[in-house]
């Protein structure tokens, strides 16, 4: 822990960095250095394709997958068009079995709220289990930097090593499926202090001993939420190590962090979700581990937290409601866009700068952050449709690409060259004349590039094209010069 | 039955033989086939790159230009074009009430070559012959959006001497993407370059698209690459594999 940290805090720093800067360079530079790195290549297919393999041999075998998905869909768009409401039970039936709930608006509201509480009680050692809308709002690093003296523990093995070697998840479910076995070898081996062997199980018992320190330990236990119920105030979490169960029932306090998206209305709601969620995710039918918590430990009962404390966290959700983006809250965390997207099978996730990566993190960064924090994102996507098409809950992320592109058209943020191109490219095509002398001239002009039956490599923007493949040029007469002479 | 051919831009200009070939082969079944030459592009370009207004100029052009024609079905030999069209025009349009009626009639009549072939015809085989091994890439928008994916292998598999392969993850995009192959070209070639590596795996001397401009993008790799692979349209396929 201690060897780890200052790293941690340099190359944390650079990262974020790198995330605030990212226009349309930001992400093409990211990608090419993770297109060059084949371990990375290596990584990501061994990762995606076990994923892919396995979510499509569970989903084959459950005949009503695609009902379940039109079921997943409505239900969400229910839960969000009736979202106050549904969030105003969920407080009620949690502050009902003597729970806490606190509306937090923003990443800074969370920091306070749990730093505060951690102060109050004297906490040193907070445990977490593994949560995207934590990472989202960097709760790790802000409450180490705010509150001297706390010490934030990731439980999630992957997770944990990620903390360790000062890196960020690049995977939604495989936050470390960057890092190859040498790798998660050195990191753990300058946590030991010793050097460990570069085999599988020595390290998980080393890890599991390390962890179990902090487990046994703990103050305070965050865990996130996969899943939040209005009628009863449950809290659904999913994993497959039980790491949130010894988060959640050893410490005598557990703090509960939720995207207020997280809900659905009724518990019998679960069973359509948590079918698609693991069989989505990682191609199990149910993960290891489902647990669902009902408020803080009652009278009679023997396990769970003496406190609990439920964050409904906005951070930017609020603001899609009733908006042609509010499908992009639907989502359920499971990384299957990720694992078929063929951008994110080249890039990995670091390559996006941000929390979120992949099909739905190029939606939903710019939507949550605002496209001057992710104006590149958009675009890093060819619009095949693999994402929708394998989204449990059916959203239809390439659309969503779509319409946040034509955003940034709309709020003059896109390239300017790019809208003379456009604007030229409207004025030719709306017009037959002016299409018919433009191809005749790009014929002529061409005469001179050309070399073997390609047009040579050019120069200026069409580089891009020319750099890495042959242009073929265009035909000595048209198909419509064809037609008319006859065929 | 009466036929308006719709050739995008890029096979106009660029492999005009794609379109020679698709009139061949729809007059052998006794189609007769018109050609509107006040057709310029669906717009698709502007689209995908968010400029709506844009799209939605050309996609008025279009609209008329076709509605001007009496005819039963518009064809095109690219998926992605046609998706264009029987999609996203209704989803550009969607705001007003007029002009997505109009695209909504219209998008009922437009079919993919295969889609027409195969669904609109009953055509299975039409007794062409080629020789060679070939894997067939299925456009994305074809695949996913039009869900036309067993019409074009159906047709291949009763092409007399040609042997239709399997190859690697061969649901995945080749990377074109429109103008994603410029505005992120490390990764678009990339994506290129695991089809290639599929194609190489597979064996095959050639590669079959619906869509000329995933070929383009491949192709343009596979010649920067040293690969002599032949590369054919399905339409030239059907026409005996001629280039036109």
């Amino acid at each position: 822990m201690e060897t780890g940290k200052p790293a941690r805090k340099r190359e944390t720093e650079d990262y974020r960095r790198e995330g605030l800067a990212s226009g349309i360079e930001g992400f093409n530079d990211r990608a090419r250095r993770a297109v060059a790195d084949e371990q990375l290549h290596d990584s990501i297919e061994l990762f995606t394709h076990k994923s892919v393999a396995g979510r499509n041999a569970v989903l084959d075998a459950l005949p009503e997958a695609p009902e379940l998905r039109e079921r997943a869909y409505r239900i969400k768009q229910e839960t969000m068009a009736n979202l106050d409401r549904y969030l105003g039970q969920m407080a009620d039936a949690v502050e009902a079995r003597g729970g806490n709930v606190f509306f937090a608006g923003d990443g800074e509201d969370v920091v306070r709220y749990i730093g505060d509480l951690a102060q109050r009680k004297g906490a040193k050692i907070i445990t977490k289990s593994k949560s995207m809308a934590t990472e989202e709002i960097e709760l790790n690093r802000r409450l180490e930097e705010d509150y001297a003296g706390l010490e934030i523990v990731e439980t999630d093995l992957g997770e944990w090593i990620a903390q360790l070697a000062g890196d960020t998840p690049s995977h939604i479910v495989g936050p470390i499926l960057h890092m190859n076995l040498k790798r998660i070898t050195e990191v753990l081996s300058r946590t030991a202090g010793e050097e460990l062997p570069p085999d599988v199980e020595a390290l998980g018992s080393f890890a599991r001993r390390r962890l179990r320190e902090k487990f046994l330990t703990a103050d305070i236990g965050i865990t996130g939420a996969n899943f939040g119920v209005a009628e009863t105030g449950t809290v659904a979490t999913v994993t497959n190590e039980g790491n949130a169960r010894l988060v959640t029932s050893v410490p005598p306090v557990h703090v509960v962090v939720m995207g207020i998206e997280k809900l659905v209305p009724r518990l019998m709601d679960l069973s359509v979700f948590v079918r698609l969620l693991a069989r989505s995710g990682t191609g199990q039918k149910l993960t290891v581990y489902t647990n669902f918590i009902t408020g803080p430990r009652q009278m009679g009962e023997l396990d769970g937290a003496e406190e609990l404390h439920l964050i409904l966290m906005d951070n930017g959700r609020s603001r899609l409601l009733g908006t042609e983006f509010e499908e992009a809250l639907y989502c359920i965390r499971c990384g299957a866009c990720l694992n078929v997207c063929p951008v994110y099978r080249q890039t990995g996730g670091h390559a996006y700068g941000s929390t979120y990566s992949g099909p739905i993190g190029a939606v939903i960064t710019p939507l949550l952050k605002g496209h001057d924090e992710a104006k590149d994102l958009p675009h890093a996507s060819s619009l095949c449709g693999a994402c929708w098409e394998a989204c449990p809950v059916g959203i239809p992320l390439h659309e969503l690409l779509l319409k946040l592109r034509n955003q940034q058209v709309e709020e003059g943020l896109a390239d300017k060259a790019q809208e003379i191109a456009f604007k030229g490219f409207e004025s030719t095509m709306k017009r037959p004349v002016l299409y018919k002398i433009s191809s005749k001239a790009g014929r002529l002009a061409q005469k001179p590039l050309l070399r073997d039956g390609s047009v040579r490599p050019l120069p200026g923007p069409l580089s891009a094209w020319t750099d890495s493949r042959e242009l073929p040029p265009l035909a000595e007469k048209s198909f419509r010069e064809l037609w008319k002479e006859g065929i | 039955m009466r036929v308006a051919l719709f050739v995008p831009c890029y096979v106009d200009l660029i492999n005009p033989e794609v379109g020679v070939s698709v009139v061949r082969v729809l007059r052998r079944l006794g189609v007769d086939v018109i050609y509107p030459e006040g057709q310029t592009c669906c717009g698709q370009p502007t689209f995908n790159s968010g400029f709506f207004d844009e799209a939605r100029t050309i996609g008025r052009r279009f609209l008329e230009v076709f509605e001007k024609e009496r005819f039963d079905y518009i064809v095109c030999p690219s998926g992605s074009c046609t998706t264009m069209v029987s999609h996203y025009y209704p989803f550009v349009f969607k705001d007003l009430p007029e002009e997505r009626e109009r695209s909504e009639v219209l998008a009922g009549r437009v079919r993919e070559f295969s889609d027409f072939l195969v669904n609109v015809m009953g055509v299975r085989d039409l007794g062409a012959r080629l020789e060679g091994k070939a894997v067939f890439h299925c456009g994305c928008h074809q695949r996913r959006e039009l869900g036309v994916l067993e019409e074009p292998r159906g047709l291949l598999s009763n092409v007399g001497g040609l042997d239709l392969l399997d190859w690697e993850n061969e649901e995945l995009c080749c990377g074109f993407g429109g103008t994603f192959a410029v505005k992120m070209p490390d990764v678009s070639t990339a994506m290129a370059d695991e089809k290639i590596k599929a194609l190489e795996k597979s064996g095959a001397d050639t590669l079959i698209s619906g869509d000329s401009s995933c070929l383009m993008h491949l192709g343009g790799r596979l010649r920067r690459t040293g690969h002599d692979t032949r590369i054919l349209h399905l339409a030239q396929v059907l026409d005996d594999g001629k280039a036109g």
